[in-house]
């Protein structure tokens, strides 16, 4: 049986991926748990260029794995979870539950199964010409028909900017700044107390 | 090149791990977090995937949209993070079960 | 003048309630003597104004009036009125009734004289009154009913006059309760009335009978009975309680526990009338039931030959005049079922005079001997009681059937009708009643003998003051005494033998049950009846009988005494009253409250209690403590619920819909 050199390419990615992504779930360190997601992307972005969706395969790398999983990283070394905690293994009744995952994988594999989305329905589609841009299309497509939702997603990202900034936010300890308002504000009564004393004979 | 089944198998499988580290993990909320994005990781490549063969470039726009969602949403997960592990000092899951009745 | 006779009679039912009125509630402040004297007068403006109605009505032969008082509902199309029908049979019952209540009110003045519940007793008296003659002149079923009622609980009120006494209070509940057995047939059938008829009115209900004829009623799958049948079956349940025909006639004895003077009244003369009165008067209705017809003869004549035989073993004497009583009720029931109506309503008249003579006589002996009533403490009495001796002859005579006393015509009429009756159940009847016609004079005169004659018994503290009674109590037993001789003679004809009879359009016999106008083909006349008596079998037996009730109680009363040893169960059998008593007690009366201890024990404590109220406490519980399981705080195990949600539906899907 031979298979096409992408179809070999396709399953070497394929099963970079599954690797790591059962050492995510299974690696005894965070740290090596977020290596390991990063290169499940990597191979995923590989898959997704086969899939003649470079922009997003780029994307993916450079947003995904270069924005949020270095994110990961970072809170992972600032919490020093790495020594803290190194509790391994799994939860008590950990069979049924990987009974569970198992039915449901079997069953959604199962489904996608069917004749509907085999090869005589589904064939490839033809090769675009040459100065096709994926990009060009994508954009042709987002700024024109969806750039109403475009905005929003923009508006998504500053929310979450603002909450991520004010949940993380710490009142700074032993910051010496002035605070005018305060200082004008305050009273005689807070700063000076007088106090009767009798006068008593002394040196 | 392999055909859409092959494709969507290989969601599929990614998917089914995500949910494993969901519910079978007790180490700390990092894989939690972890699992989700790859969860979301499957769901994109089946977009994709059927973007590809349905020769429709709307499948990868909606990837767009879930990759910026998913970013702004592990951003404020990693927040919250934090800040329990400034109350609690520690991100075991077993740690919290403040919810129980 | 239709109307002033509708109103005459609304007025001799209504002054007796108003004398009840008056006693009742303004006899503390006027006192005894005056009160008696209005109730007394009361009644006797009513008996008088009967006397005018029954000459109009029956001498004068005026036409049945049929007025409505009152429309008190009306459902839709029937309305259900307070109205009387004045006709014959209602005028002569009222004459009766009104004649021995109101001998018996003069009567209470000497009997009832140093009881603390004097006012009382003539007030709960004119009370019956007024619902009997209610009960009597309703023309239907609805205001009939209001009467019957009325009787009923006038009787256990006045059962239970001594209330005091533990045996008073049970007689009365059991009067109630035996009765209300009998009022549930007559309820049920009023309600079979009103569903084939659409009316309770007695004219319209007779006018149709003959439409109903032919309709069936399924009782049970694969019964059938025509309704007829159904409906006089009922009437007759009910006339059963009230006429204490066998079994519903346990609670007639135990009724001598009231005073002697509503012994004559309500169950001599006029209470345990109604429902054979009742019953001739839905004569129209009962002609086309065989059923019901051969069911009256069979009971009553059971009631009256074993009842009789009961009344041989009595030692207390208004016990011995309460079997007298069942058994003459059951020579009417058989009078009825023989379809000789005329002659049960004829029986029922002369019955209410010497039967209520009796009784009142033997009140005058019980007064005497300062309340004693057992008769083997008497003996001898002819000497002190001469008058209350010869009433008390003259009515025992009359129960005898010996001529020329009444009850020989009408007792005589009966036995004959009934031995001419083809009803299945006549043959029966005819040896039962024939029989009886030995048993009374036999119990009556063992009666007569140990109280009067043989030696003296009595208290030896007593002999001296035994003296005959005021001439209040003597009055009425003197006047009760001449209907008992004369009225027989007097209204055969025109009772029974006339060609227009006496009771009319009232009765409505079918040609081929008609026994009364086969016995006129040899009816010649009252006095050559009375001289025929000795060729009857009839007469004959009433001899025997007294001769019989003289040997073994006055002549050798050691035979007696033999006879009780040799035939032993025999005795034990009827002094026990055939064991209805302690039938009812163990299966009823036990029954019903082991029942009821059943009810509570299992089905309120443990089932209503334990399962339901403190059970479905105890599940929520339970159920509540077993659901906290599942919120344990852990994520996980909220996410693996979801995913396990996610899995069923996969399933369920995947394995089709």
């Amino acid at each position: 049986m031979m298979l096409s050199p992408l179809h070999l390419l396709f399953y070497v990615f394929a099963a970079m991926a599954v690797c790591s992504a059962i050492a995510v779930i299974t690696a005894r360190s965070p740290v090596r748990s977020v290596l390991s997601l990063i290169v499940t992307f990597f191979a995923i972005a590989g898959t997704w260029m086969m899939l003649r969706a470079e922009f997003l395969s780029l994307i993916l790398i450079l947003v995904y794995v270069g924005a949020v999983m270095t994110l990961f990283l970072f809170v992972v070394m600032m919490l020093n979870i790495d020594r803290e905690s190194r509790i391994s293994g799994f939860v008590k009744h950990v069979y049924i539950g990987l009974f569970v995952v198992l039915v449901v994988t079997g069953l959604i594999i199962n489904m996608i199964g069917t004749p509907h989305l085999s090869v005589m329905q589904m064939p490839e589609p033809p090769v675009e010409p040459a100065d096709y841009s994926n990009i060009q299309a994508l954009g042709m497509l987002l700024f024109t028909d969806y750039v109403y939702p475009f905005e929003i997603a923009g508006v998504i990202l500053l929310a979450a900017i603002i909450a991520a900034i004010t949940l993380a936010h710490r009142k700074p300890k032993n910051r010496k700044a002035q605070r005018p308002s305060a200082q004008i504000a305050v009273r005689p009564e807070d700063r000076v107390r007088l106090v009767k004393m009798p006068s008593g004979g002394g040196n | 090149m392999p055909s859409l089944i092959e494709f969507l198998t290989l969601a599929a499988i990614l998917f089914g791990l995500g949910i494993a580290g969901i519910i079978l993990n007790r180490k700390n909320i990092i894989v939690l977090l972890m699992s989700l994005e790859l969860i979301l990781l499957s769901i994109n490549t089946n977009f994709v995937a059927f973007s590809y063969f349905l020769n429709n470039v709307i499948g990868q726009v909606f990837v767009f949209f879930v990759l910026t969602v998913a970013a702004a949403e592990a951003a404020i997960g990693l927040a919250i993070l934090v800040v329990i592990y400034r109350k609690r000092h520690t991100i075991e899951v077993q740690a919290l079960d403040a919810l129980k009745g | 003048m239709d109307q002033i006779l509708l109103y005459i009679a609304l007025a001799t039912a209504l002054l007796p309630l108003a004398g009840s009125l008056i006693a009742g509630l303004l006899g503390k402040k006027l006192g005894h003597t005056l009160t008696h004297r209005i109730v007394v007068s009361l009644v006797g403006i009513a008996f008088l104004l009967s006397c005018y109605l029954f000459k109009v009505m029956v001498s004068d032969g005026h036409a049945a009036i049929d007025g409505v008082f009152y429309t008190w509902a009306t459902a839709g199309v029937a309305h259900f009125d307070v109205a009387f029908l004045l006709d014959r049979l209602s005028a002569s019952m009222i004459l009766s009734v009104l004649f021995v209540s109101l001998m018996v009110h003069i009567y209470t003045i000497g009997y009832m004289a140093d009881d603390p519940g004097y006012l009382r007793f003539f007030s709960y008296v004119s009370l019956f009154t007024f619902s009997m003659l209610i009960l009597v002149l309703a023309d239907n079923f609805l205001l009939l009913f209001f009467g019957w009622e009325g009787v009923g609980l006038v009787s256990y009120l006045l059962i239970g006059f001594w209330f005091e006494r533990e045996s008073a209070a049970f007689s009365s509940l059991k009067a109630f309760l035996v009765n209300r057995i009998g009022d549930i047939g007559f309820i049920l059938a009023t309600a079979a009335v009103f569903l084939y008829f659409n009316t309770l009115n007695y004219h319209t209900v007779f006018q149709q009978v003959h439409m109903i004829t032919s309709h069936t009623v399924h009782i049970l799958p694969g019964v059938d009975v025509s309704a007829i049948t159904l409906i006089c079956v009922l009437l007759f349940i009910g006339a059963m309680g009230k006429s204490a025909q066998v079994p519903l006639h346990v609670w007639l004895p135990d009724s001598m526990e009231g005073p002697t003077p509503i012994s004559a009244l309500i169950h001599a003369a006029t209470m345990v009338t109604a429902g054979i009165y009742m019953v001739a008067r839905m004569s129209p209705l009962f002609e086309f039931s065989t059923t019901a017809l051969s069911m009256m003869l069979v009971l009553g004549a059971t009631t009256a030959f074993f009842m009789g035989l009961v009344a041989i073993t009595q030692n207390d004497i208004k016990r011995v005049i309460a079997y007298s009583t069942l058994s003459q009720l059951g020579y009417m029931a058989v009078a009825l079922g023989a379809s000789a109506y005329d002659a049960a309503i004829f029986h029922l008249m002369t019955h209410a005079f010497f039967k209520a003579l009796l009784f009142l006589a033997a009140g005058s002996v019980i007064i005497a001997l300062h309340h004693e009533q057992d008769m083997r403490k008497m003996g001898g009495l002819v000497s002190y009681l001469p008058v209350t001796y010869l009433t008390f002859m003259v009515g025992s005579l009359a129960l005898c059937a010996i001529p020329p006393f009444s009850g020989f015509y009408s007792k005589d009429t009966i036995i004959d009708a009934v031995r001419l009756s083809t009803t299945p159940g006549a043959g029966y009847a005819y040896y039962c009643v024939l029989l009886g016609a030995f048993v009374t004079p036999l119990y009556m005169f063992r009666a007569l003998f140990m109280t009067f004659h043989t030696n003296e018994r009595t208290d030896f503290s007593l002999r001296d003051h035994i003296q005959e009674s005021p001439w209040v109590v003597l009055v009425p037993l003197v006047l009760l005494a001449i209907p008992s001789l004369f009225a027989g003679q007097w209204l055969i004809s025109p009772f029974i033998y006339a060609n227009q009879k006496l009771l009319g359009d009232a009765i409505f016999v079918l040609p081929n049950h008609n026994v009364l106008n086969q016995l006129a083909a040899h009816y010649e006349g009252a006095k050559l009846m009375a001289l025929d008596a000795g060729r009857t079998l009839v007469f004959w037996l009433s001899i025997s009988g007294i001769f019989t009730a003289w040997l073994f109680t006055a002549k050798y009363p050691n035979w007696s005494v033999l006879f009780k040893e040799r035939f032993h169960w025999l005795y034990r059998m009827l002094v026990n009253k055939y064991g209805f008593d302690e039938f009812n007690q163990t299966v009823f009366v036990h029954g019903t409250q082991d029942a009821g201890h059943l009810c509570y024990e299992v089905g309120d404590v443990k089932l209503i209690d334990g399962v339901c109220v403190n059970g479905s406490g105890r599940f929520i519980r339970w159920f509540a403590q077993a659901a906290r399981l599942l919120q344990s705080g852990y994520i996980y195990h909220y996410a693996f619920a979801m995913v396990l949600g996610v899995a069923l539906m996969l399933v369920w899907y995947v394995g089709g819909f």
